[in-house]
């Protein structure tokens, strides 16, 4: 296999695990702001901070090594992503910056404001926001090559349905992928109240999400005929995954099995996820950067493959005990234990 | 926005972030090898005061730690976002060490997780501090290869330049270059020797300020111990820095020395001020700094005469060389008067205005770390990275790096007094003398249940 593909694959893994351990991080918070309002705070809160509180830096992780890695892999994606998202990235740096702070200030510092956690509530539909910009500028046809160097055209930007469409596509998936997520934890966590309230956002945030990412396509056509036709090729990808969210809806309806529906909406994403970057393939950002002409040299690309692997090997072990510690600890989850510092 | 402008205030935005992010980056460094020595102690000894001061430290330790993440992902990002063409071109060669950084950094994050939430949980304690040592490494190692990337920086190699194209790229020999081993070590022994007076300085205050707790003191006296052997270690590695200096950047030293003339036998200049070109009221120690240079009084140092004008750094670095070696050299002397005056019984070292003294050597030490990275990095102007590419040349050419400035600006001030106010609160509101009767009280109920 070239190194190219290996190195994009080994980005694509972690871009896949951020998305998904952000949605449920960036759909919780929402979620416990929201029931702050509704005045359902007791149902929800301790769920949400039972699991999120261990894990938020290693989610943060996921993001940094993505970016440090695709700078690693395919250093020019430094200069054409770099010279253009300045200010989309400077605002979801600040809007990270406002959520972590949450968790130092409140959760570790016990400086509680209720304006605090609707601040943090919505950072968690802004993020995905401005981060799914990327998605959209690497589409083309919003960047333009200037004398100094490529620009972004915010006026197309703002006025595409494209982006528009991907925004929503992003709100929605977090939302749903979050609240399947936490309806199976706080059904280990045996917290019926929470079960009932999550699965009832599950369900209803189902058919939104999968009507937005239909919406994708269709916008595609306008768009990026070269791109759309090579998701078109791909049908039986998509056909498939839209059979696991059928899977999952059935599940969540029936009230059972709801790891087993987490387990299919993974699946569903990671397919959908996967058909798209195959249909992407090679481009990085239509129609200037493919992953060919702007890869590492190859001594580099070897040695970070290298590095990589012996990364995971370090990695998975402990991943595994953090999870068994916190995710699968019945006593943990239960709230029987509350070891913190 | 001209080129200028964008240059300017990409310049800015570094500085601010890279000197906002170096407070915390260092407290999180230092500070877990800190705990994890107070909990080793307090095991060994079977000594509550020492167990209690980990968990203490590490309540604290969570909140710079959030805050250092939350900046370090912002420098991470913002480093291709204002320097797009210097990570392109570093990128090829130096990427690896950036990357082995992000293991680093799982590995702290998810250890560091467990950690936190596994107090009491396990029935051998010796366990539960066996956590703490991929916390402590991560953070070490996470400074360890960022500081590789910045003495790439500083004296690139491992690779070759042919018409503006990378060829030939070695990473390891990249990862390797003359500045790593001395950049490394300074930074490392730094941070562990301003967490060490940053946590003396918390205990002193509280024995000013009436507690006479028998818990301050041992917090005291070992934070003390630990300054004193860094300090110590701060100022040997300094020394190789100054000697890496005069062998691969001698533009920096010269700059840092006001060192104008190549000769023999140079003179080690201290403080004094420059004006119209001529250094006055500057302490003169004859052979210093060829000794510092090359340890041989009569040894010949290379001056400014021997560079163009256009690639002589700013001269002000030497203010701040005089601020770091001042600071490192008063710490070290500190620590050396508290210790002998534990073991000899003088009595100042319990008066107010040596404790006072002890309190500000938290805040001193920080100062000597701002002082001693922007010598480094101002030093190493006008280059980005020294002799092959400009910092002007680096920036970006987008247009609103002056709004996002101000944005940051205010993130700052919001996270310093943010961190600030909530560590005082946690600080004041649970004494330890309160924490330590609940502690008891709690035993003792643990006891009776057992009991019955
Ligand atoms: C607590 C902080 C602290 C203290 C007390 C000192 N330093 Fe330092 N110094 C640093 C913190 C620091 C630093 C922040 O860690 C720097 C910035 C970049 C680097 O490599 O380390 C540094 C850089 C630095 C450099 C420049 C290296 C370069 O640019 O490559 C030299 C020559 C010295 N130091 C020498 C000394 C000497 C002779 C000291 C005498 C006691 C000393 N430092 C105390
Ligand atoms: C954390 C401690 C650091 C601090 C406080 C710091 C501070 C500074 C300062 C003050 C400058 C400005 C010099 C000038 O413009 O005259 C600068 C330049 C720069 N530094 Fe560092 N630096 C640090 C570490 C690093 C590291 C580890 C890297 C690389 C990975 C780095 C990357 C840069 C870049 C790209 C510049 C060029 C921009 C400029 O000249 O302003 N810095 N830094
Ligand atoms: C020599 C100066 C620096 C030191 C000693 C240092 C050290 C640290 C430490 C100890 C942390 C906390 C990590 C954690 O707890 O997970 C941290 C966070 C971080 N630093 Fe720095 N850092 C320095 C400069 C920089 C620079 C120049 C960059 C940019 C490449 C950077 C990127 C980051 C990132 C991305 C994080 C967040 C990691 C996370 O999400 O956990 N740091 N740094």
């Amino acid at each position: 296999m070239d190194l190219e593909i290996i190195g994009i694959i080994v980005l694509g893994v972690f871009l896949f695990g951020y998305i998904m351990v952000a949605s449920i991080d960036f759909g919780a918070g929402f979620f416990n702001a929201y029931s702050t309002l509704t005045g359902k705070q007791h149902i929800l809160t301790k769920v949400i901070q039972r699991y999120l509180s261990p894990v938020w830096e290693v989610t943060n992780v996921f993001l940094v090594f993505f970016f440090v890695g695709i700078v690693g892999f395919f250093p020019k994606t430094a200069y054409y992503y770099g010279s253009t998202l300045l200010v989309p990235a400077s605002i979801a740096i600040i809007l990270l910056a406002i959520r972590g702070s949450y968790y130092a200030f409140t959760i570790y510092g016990g400086l509680k404001h209720r304006r605090y956690t609707l601040l943090y509530g919505l950072t968690g539909l802004f993020i995905p926001a401005s981060l799914s910009i990327v998605l959209v500028i690497s589409e083309g046809g919003f960047v333009t090559m200037e004398h100094f160097g490529p620009a972004l055209d915010y006026w197309t930007l703002f006025t595409s349905p494209l982006s528009w469409s991907i925004v929503v596509l992003s709100l929605t998936s977090v939302l749903y992928i979050s609240a399947v997520f936490l309806t199976w934890y706080s059904r280990k966590a045996k917290d019926w109240g929470a079960v009932k309230l999550l699965r009832k956002y599950a369900l209803g945030w189902s058919l939104p999400a999968i009507i937005t990412a239909a919406g994708i396509i269709v916008e595609m056509r306008t768009h990026n005929p070269e791109h759309y036709d090579r998701l078109v090729d791909l049908w039986w990808m998509f056909a498939l995954s839209v059979l696991l969210f059928a899977g999952t809806v059935y599940l969540l309806w029936k009230g059972i099995a709801y790891g087993l529906a987490f387990v299919l909406l993974t699946g569903q994403f990671a397919l959908a996820f996967l058909a798209y970057g195959i249909s992407h393939y090679p481009y990085l950002m239509y129609p200037y950067l493919t992953i060919y002409d702007s890869f590492t040299n190859e001594a580099m690309a070897t040695s970070l493959v290298i590095a990589f692997i012996a990364g995971l090997g370090l990695l998975v072990p402990s991943l595994y005990l953090l999870l068994r510690l916190f995710l699968f600890n019945k006593e943990y989850v239960q709230g029987n234990r509350d070891d913190h510092v | 926005m001209g080129n200028e402008e964008a240059v300017f205030f990409s310049r800015v935005l570094t500085e601010l972030t890279l000197s906002f992010h170096i407070i915390y980056a260092t407290i999180g460094v230092g500070v877990p090898l800190m705990i994890m020595i107070a909990q080793w102690v307090g095991i060994k000894k079977q000594d509550e005061h020492y167990i209690l001061l980990a968990r203490r430290w590490t309540r604290g330790f969570v909140i710079t730690v959030a805050v250092g993440v939350v900046t370090g992902t912002a420098i991470g990002l913002q480093l291709s976002l204002l320097w797009p063409n210097f990570m392109e071109l570093a990128g090829n060669v130096i990427a690896l060490p950036l990357f082995m950084e992000t293991f680093a950094f799982f590995f702290e994050a998810i250890f560091l997780g467990i950690y936190l939430y596994t107090w009491d949980r396990f029935k051998n304690a010796k366990r539960h501090l066996l956590l703490l040592i991929p916390v402590a490494l991560g953070a070490s190692f996470s400074a360890i290869f960022i500081t590789i990337v910045n003495a790439f920086m500083n004296a690139p190699q491992g690779f070759d330049l042919v018409k503006g194209q990378l060829v030939n790229v070695r990473p390891l020999v990249a990862m390797f270059n003359p500045a790593m081993p001395t950049k490394v070590a300074h930074v490392l022994v730094t941070a562990y020797m301003t967490s060490a007076f940053i946590l003396a300085a918390i205990g002193a205050y509280r024995l000013l300020k009436g507690s006479n707790h028998t818990y301050h003191k041992k917090a005291l006296f070992l934070t003390m111990k630990l300054g004193f052997v860094f300090s110590i270690a701060t100022a040997i590695i300094g020394d190789f820095s100054g000697k890496y200096l005069a062998e691969y950047q001698p533009e920096k030293l010269a700059a840092a020395e006001w060192h104008f003339e190549t000769g023999e036998g140079a003179p080690l200049i201290l403080y004094g001020v420059l004006a119209n070109d001529e250094v006055k009221y500057a302490i003169k120690i004859p052979y210093a700094l060829s000794f510092l240079a090359h340890s041989s009084l009569y040894s010949s140092v290379i001056g400014l005469d021997q560079f163009p004008e256009e690639d002589i750094p700013p001269l002000y670095i030497h203010y701040l060389f005089d601020v770091m070696v001042t600071i490192g050299m008063w710490m070290v002397g500190l620590s050396v008067f508290y210790l002998l005056g534990m073991w000899l019984k003088w009595s100042f070292i319990e008066a107010k205005w040596f404790r006072w003294l002890i309190v500000l050597g938290g805040p001193l030490s920080i100062i000597a770390i701002e002082a001693g990275w922007w010598l480094a990095e101002v030093g190493r102007q006008p280059w980005i990275l020294r002799g092959i590419m400009r910092t002007h040349e680096a920036a970006t050419s987008s247009g609103q790096v002056d709004v996002m400035l101000w944005l940051f600006v205010g993130l700052y001030l919001i996270l310093g007094i943010g961190s600030i106010i909530v560590l005082w609160r946690m600080f004041r509101k649970n004494p330890v003398e309160r924490e330590l009767a609940d502690r008891a009280a709690e035993k003792a109920g643990d006891q009776k249940w057992i009991l019955k």
